[in-house]
């Protein structure tokens, strides 16, 4: 999408350009690589394969505590998101992206924020088994989660919150890389621990299979890749390790009522047993 | 110690035919290759029949006879669906002694299993899903949830007739049809539950089955009018099957391997905790994704643990399967026989101890004794290659943490054990243990309410429960 002009004439000052680098491990560093492609005008980071690595083991060390965190703290994290999301809602204004979609990217958060301490219970609960016995099952993370992402704020969104939301951590892919970036400068800002949300800009073909086929990764989402044979080979890479993969769905439509499906697509089910009996 | 008189149960109640066709479009026919294979008796080596292998040409004929029958199959009300299905689960109960007699038979699992474990349970999945054919609307999975199509199930051989129960009843629940192949070496029983369909008058080609071998498997799974595929069985064909489904858009369930940890902490209750590692490793020979194949014990304990452990295996009773007082039976084939072997061998070069009760083994068919090896680390391949055989590996650990640390250390993730009093500690350890199924104070438990299922490389989808519907509905 077109940038709105960010250079103001005036007579006295230039305007300050900002450099768009990662997003990794809580942090904003340049690619290991030195690598840079021109996006919409401003130079940002090309992603390297080092730089995947580095952003899978900042999701991994983060992915623990993350998930031990109380479901309602998790929650407050989320929604502390929409509220810095809302008060830099300018900023993607002058990215180009529409108002109403900043709307709609704030209210997702807010959204998927009630559901950190509802999920639980809406997909496990007490199973009537035949015989004495204490047995339930309740979701939980599967781990990390790489995503290739899609280019637009609430893409963007919605598949990062649905990953976050219930105790994953993620290594992101991101087209659109300003407005992924100043994504990330909002969830730097948000209380959101360092290493939950890990982003990387640049080429999909280059990067997208090391994610795919990293053993440290345990799913992989697929909704932002629009070329069927990328799927099918990231899919393939996949196999190798198992993971779970959310395949893309043809022509999402972000601004539909997401579903369960984003959520549980990335969470395992845990059954416990225990005998009854006095 | 007194002796136990024989007590084996009639085989006289089930009849087995010389030869067997493929069961498509609702009747029995030969393969058009005219390629045939035996299943023998593991108990004895005897041929016990001849069975069709099923071509590219049979599988397809399957596969198109199911699409013709889903119209119609997923246009009834689930209401009627239900009652095929009921159906089907009274007459498992009415005719599971020759189910279970037939089971052991092919198998070569005791049938004291078989008819107490194999058989009600496949009954109750039958009984379990039919109740949710009429009630998918408020499973969970949206207003309207959709049947897919066309499922390619591929079952394996520890449990026959329970994997095909597993599959099959959700599948049809949900107004799927069905091509399944089962296991080459445990044909029978699902070539018996082709009769017991046809029992139930279920329409023609809403269940079909192919035999053969992973040939016929691979291409049944590669089957381009094949709309979901479900496999239960080793990790390494999990990989496989993965990679040829991807970019298909075949949705696909797996469940595979395990080396599940099993915890005993020092405050567990002993005898008990010892039933239950007895269950865990030689519950069905150890032919058991789930078992507990890694024992792991709080090393102030150990001792005493492995003393009272080997005073009940020498208790354990191998041999004749029809037998009701027979613990272990026979292992399936010559071919799992030898990989159970060969690991037990590396587990002596590596430098474990091995260590097995006194007990006679029949001359001919395939046998093994109930094995322990201690002093095993985790870099053993014993510790961390699934054996699928009556083979345990004990392992030390001091603190919980530690115990934690050890149980996830494997790139399975299915099912695991944690023996203690103390029930703050069963929780905080069940919340750490990376594994789909979590039996406390218990082991291999299973019911057709209760959601089974790995993490890792142990697969992905749950089957059983509301979750089990989640596989085949859109």
């Amino acid at each position: 999408m077109p940038k709105a002009s960010k250079v103001v004439e005036t007579a006295t000052r230039l305007t300050v350009r900002k450099t768009y680098k990662l997003y990794i491990g809580g942090k904003f560093p340049r690619s290991e690589s030195g690598r840079t492609f021109v996006a919409d005008g401003d130079n940002v980071a090309l992603a390297s394969r080092k730089d995947a690595r580095d952003a899978v083991l900042a999701a991994r060390a983060a992915q623990p505590k993350w998930a031990g965190a109380t479901a309602y703290n998790r929650g407050q994290v989320l929604y502390r998101i929409a509220e810095m999301l809302e008060a830099r809602r300018a900023e993607f204004t002058a990215l180009g992206v529409p108002a109403d979609e900043v709307d709609a990217a704030i209210d997702r958060w807010v959204w998927y924020a009630g559901w950190s301490d509802k999920i639980a219970q809406v997909a496990g609960g007490a199973n009537p088994v035949a015989g004495p016995f204490f047995n339930i099952s309740a979701p939980e993370p599967t781990g990390v989660v790489a995503v290739i992402a899609p280019a637009s704020l609430l893409g963007l969104v919605s598949v990062i919150a649905p990953a976050i939301v219930t105790g994953n951590t993620t290594v992101l892919l991101a087209a659109g890389p300003q407005v992924a970036i100043t994504l990330a400068e909002v969830l730097a800002t948000s209380d959101v621990p360092g290493g939950v949300v890990n982003l990387l800009t640049g080429r999909y073909a280059e990067t997208a299979p090391w994610l795919a086929s990293h053993d440290d990764v345990n799913a992989l989402d697929l909704t932002g890749v629009d070329h069927p044979d990328l799927a099918a080979e990231l899919e393939r890479a996949a196999a190798g390790t198992l993971k779970r993969v959310l395949r893309p769905r043809a022509a999402t439509d972000f601004t539909a009522d997401p579903g369960l499906r984003p959520m549980t697509a990335l969470l395992e089910t845990k059954t416990v047993w225990h005998p009854k009996g006095y | 110690m007194f002796e136990y008189a024989p007590a084996p149960e009639s085989r006289s109640v089930v009849e087995i035919a010389s030869s067997y066709g493929l069961f498509i479009d609702g009747s029995f026919d030969g393969g058009k290759d005219g390629n045939v294979f035996k299943t023998v008796n593991p108990a004895t080596e005897e041929v016990l029949a001849e069975v069709t292998s099923a071509g590219s040409e049979d599988v397809d004929r399957a596969v198109a006879a199911a699409r013709r029958a889903f119209g119609p199959w997923s246009a009834l009300p689930g209401g009627e669906r239900a009652k095929y299905l009921f159906r089907i689960a009274r007459i498992i109960q009415e005719r599971s002694r020759e189910l279970a007699v037939l089971e052991s038979l092919d198998n070569g699992k005791p049938i004291k299993e078989s008819r107490d474990v194999d058989l009600p349970l496949v009954a109750a999945h039958f009984f379990y899903y039919a109740g949710w054919a009429d009630k998918l609307a408020y499973a969970g999975f949206g207003p309207d949830p959709q049947p897919l199509g066309v499922a390619a199930q591929v079952i394996p051989w520890n449990f026959p007739l329970l994997m095909l129960a597993w599959k099959v009843a959700p599948a049809l629940a949900t107004g799927n049809t069905v091509v399944l192949k089962p296991a080459e070496t445990t044909p029978l029983s699902a070539l018996f539950f082709a009769d017991v369909c046809r029992q139930a008058e279920l329409p023609a080609g809403v269940v079909n089955i192919v035999t053969g071998a992973g040939d016929t498997g691979a291409y049944l799974v590669a089957h381009p009018d094949v709309d979901k595929v479900a496999f239960t069985g080793s990790t390494e064909v999990g990989r496989a099957i993965a990679r040829t489904v991807s970019g298909t858009g075949k949705r696909l369930t797996l469940e595979l391997g395990g080396k599940a940890a099993n915890i005993v902490f020092d405050d567990a209750p002993i005898d008990q905790a010892v039933e239950g590692i007895v269950n865990g490793i030689f519950f069905n020979q150890g032919h058991v994704c789930c078992a507990g194949s890694r024992l792991l014990v709080q090393e102030s304990i150990a001792d005493e643990l492995l003393a009272s452990l080997k005073r009940r295996m020498a208790t354990l009773r191998v041999g004749d399967p029809l037998d009701k007082n027979t613990d272990i039976g026979a292992i399936n084939s010559a071919a799992q026989l030898a990989r159970i072997k060969e690991l037990s061998e590396i587990g002596s070069e590596e430098g474990a101890e091995r260590w097995s009760p006194e007990c006679s083994l029949p001359d001919r068919g395939f046998w093994f004794a109930p094995t322990i090896f201690t002093g095993v680390t985790q870099a053993h391949r014993i510790a961390r290659e699934e054996i699928f055989g009556p083979v345990l590996s004990v392992l030390t650990f001091r603190t919980p943490d530690e115990a934690v640390a050890k149980a996830n250390n494997t790139p399975y993730g299915l099912s695991a054990g944690i023996w203690t009093e103390k029930g703050s500690r069963i929780l905080a350890v069940a919340d750490q243990l990376r594994a789909g199924v979590v039996w406390a104070n218990t082991f291999n438990k299973f019911d057709p309410a209760s959601p089974f299922g790995g993490y890792k490389e142990s697969g992905y989808g749950r089957e059983g429960g509301r979750h089990g519907l989640e596989a085949y509905l859109a």
